[in-house]
């Protein structure tokens, strides 16, 4: 450890200069519906198979986000990314598409953060000028391979969580006034408390969210308070979890003004959706998407990003074994 | 004819309600449960009780997964009886192609005509 | 935060299936759909002479087709979620696992998608199915040959 501190500090503030956010069909019924930039009428954005069409909207988000920093793609040194696909395939062909420098990212649910952490460790660096970030999940794709056919009867536990479909990219360059800035961040460890239950994603992630945000806040605890931490895809579940995680070990009394879970938020309370909504595209789309937007009106001045992730496969469970988690945090600042 | 109807009801939606109990309080996952509900069919048609129970119940003991473990052994203890052992090989699907046939045959037929929504 | 003393705080805060009303759910579902199976075994004994054994032949074909249908059109998914077991254990929940497993995997070609994985769901059934059928039936072989029982 180069500090004896595990948070890293960004003293040259790298900016979020621009974000853009894609949603499909079934993602209207969001209540952050009004934040997309994109919302798609079909599923597969009228390509042939599931993973074209995760591609495609890669490909249109990661475009818009570039052409709202008022750049071309030429200006980005690097696009981090990645996608729950089995390879990231989809991310994979965006970034062909794209034809910008790119390196794949993969922290599962997490990796919304995970690339942001490391734009702004190269942003910090100043070898790079803008790097794009993000990452994004489709539904159909994801449940095909991580559980069944999305056709099959198999009946959804109450603590059980939908994969949205949606990207959430942005552009982070160096700091730029009026525009929110990566002040700190810290990277998770692989937290796991055995669970085994790939329906229940948001008990197995909980402990791993509590272990970063402990870390984090612990070292801030003498600053001012954060106007809000915001969790990736806890789900209702995970985050009543995580909530008395944090009463039990007395975290919930560190200044935070408020407390929230992007995946328990996403679609309301439609019970259909049961715990709530998950997957890579969750997180980005609510951090990068409508949060971003009240940090840039200055609505919220300091806030704590926390995705979570699941970092199992469909043959691990099978194997029998847990469900390790990960979680990353990234503190955002306005001026 | 109303009251076997309301048989079939009846036993099957009881054998439905033990699986409900396996995914729910053994936590097994269907391809467990199903397979399990198969070999007990099957055991059943060992002791001769799965066809009186046939009788009894009418679709209520037939469309139920159960009845798939009951086909194949009665095809194969059928053969048994008539040439020995071997027939325990050779009699298991005479029995039991329907269901198997017509899920792959609409299994196609769906591929070709379907295309899945991911709608909740 | 070890895992010994994190699962009690799971089980008490993460919501509990709701086994009761599951259990009745798949009641009625399931009785609904042999029920539907008994009135279509009528029709073939009537119209098409099967006896009563033999009238389940056909008659958990059509089911299968219903099952294709309601698959097809997206609807299997939503008894299921409803009804569990109640539309997992009729063969009609056979007919959805093979044909949702058909349909879904179309993307990757005829041969190694929908051929290859067609029973990737239902496969376990089967191999069970056949693999215990043929322990049964050699046991009792084995026992009626010794003269212990008879056919």
């Amino acid at each position: 450890m180069v500090n004896q501190s595990r948070m890293l500090e960004f003293s040259t503030k790298p900016a979020i200069v621009s974000t853009a956010i894609a949603a499909g069909p079934l993602e209207k019924q969001s209540v952050f519906h009004s934040y997309f930039d994109i919302i798609y009428e079909d599923e597969r954005i009228n390509q042939d198979t599931n993973e074209k069409g995760h591609a495609q909207f890669i490909e249109d988000t990661c475009t818009l986000a570039v052409r709202k920093a008022g750049l071309q793609k030429s200006d980005i040194d690097v696009l981090l990314s990645g996608d729950l696909i089995n390879q990231m395939t989809p991310t994979n062909f965006a970034a062909r598409e794209l034809a910008i420098p790119f390196m794949g990212m993969f922290s599962a649910c997490a990796t919304s953060v995970s690339s942001l952490i490391t734009a702004s460790v190269m942003i910090e660096s100043n070898l790079m000028e803008h790097v794009l970030f993000g990452s994004s999940s489709q539904h159909n794709a994801v449940e095909r391979q991580f559980r069944y056919p999305i056709e099959y009867g198999a009946q959804k536990p109450p603590f059980g969580q939908w994969t949205v479909t949606a990207a959430g990219f942005g552009v982070l360059s160096h700091a730029q006034e009026d525009r929110p800035y990566v002040k700190s961040a810290t990277i998770g460890k692989v937290i796991d408390c055995e669970c085994t239950d790939p329906l229940d994603m948001g008990s197995a992630m909980a402990p791993a969210a509590f272990d970063t945000i402990q870390s984090h806040l612990q070292e801030n605890k003498d600053e001012a308070s954060y106007d809000l931490v915001i969790t990736g895809d806890l789900g209702k579940t995970g985050f009543a979890i995580l909530k008395e995680l944090m009463k039990k070990s007395g975290v919930d009394s560190y200044p935070v003004k408020l407390f929230r879970d992007a995946g328990a938020e996403f679609y309301g309370n439609k019970s259909e959706f049961k715990s709530g909504a998950s997957g890579a595209g969750c997180s980005a789309s609510v951090f990068y998407g409508p949060i971003y937007g009240d940090i840039l009106s200055k609505k919220l001045k300091k806030v704590l990003f926390v995705a979570t992730g699941a970092l199992l496969s469909p043959l691990s469970f099978q194997q029998g074994e847990t469900i390790p988690c990960i979680a990353h945090a990234v503190e955002i600042w306005i001026d | 004819m109303i009251v076997s109807t309301i048989i079939a009801f009846i036993v099957g939606g009881l054998i439905c309600v033990i699986g409900q109990l396996l995914f729910d309080v053994a936590k097994l996952t269907p391809a467990h449960t199903l397979s399990l509900l198969v070999i007990v069919g099957s055991i059943l048609d060992g002791f001769g009780l799965y066809e009186p129970f046939i009788d009894f119940a009418g679709a209520g003991a037939t469309v139920p997964i159960t009845s798939f473990g009951n086909s194949l052994t009665h095809g194969a203890l059928q053969e048994a009886e008539k040439h020995g052992f071997i027939g325990v090989l050779t009699g298991m699907f005479e029995v039991t192609s329907s269901g198997i046939s017509a899920a792959i045959l609409f299994g196609v037929i769906g591929a070709l005509i379907f295309k899945p929504k991911g709608n909740v | 935060m070890d895992a010994k003393s994190y699962q009690p705080i799971v089980d008490q805060i993460a919501p509990k299936r709701p086994v009761l009303r599951n259990c009745f759910a798949a009641f009625f579902v399931g009785g609904i759909f042999c029920a539907i199976g008994q009135i279509f075994s009528y029709l073939y004994m009537y119209f098409f002479n099967f006896t009563e054994r033999t009238a389940s032949n056909p008659t958990v074909a059509t089911m299968v087709f219903i099952a294709m249908l309601l698959t097809g059109f997206g609807l299997y998914k939503k008894i299921g979620q409803f009804a569990g077991a109640g539309s997992a254990v009729p063969v009609t929940g056979f007919g959805n696992a093979v044909i949702s497993a058909a349909i879904e995997h179309k993307s990757e070609g005829w041969v190694l998608g929908v051929g290859s994985n067609m029973f990737k769901l239902a496969g376990s059934v089967i191999v069970y199915g056949v693999f215990s059928a043929f322990v049964v039936a050699l046991i009792k072989t084995i026992l009626v040959k010794m003269g212990v029982i008879a056919w």
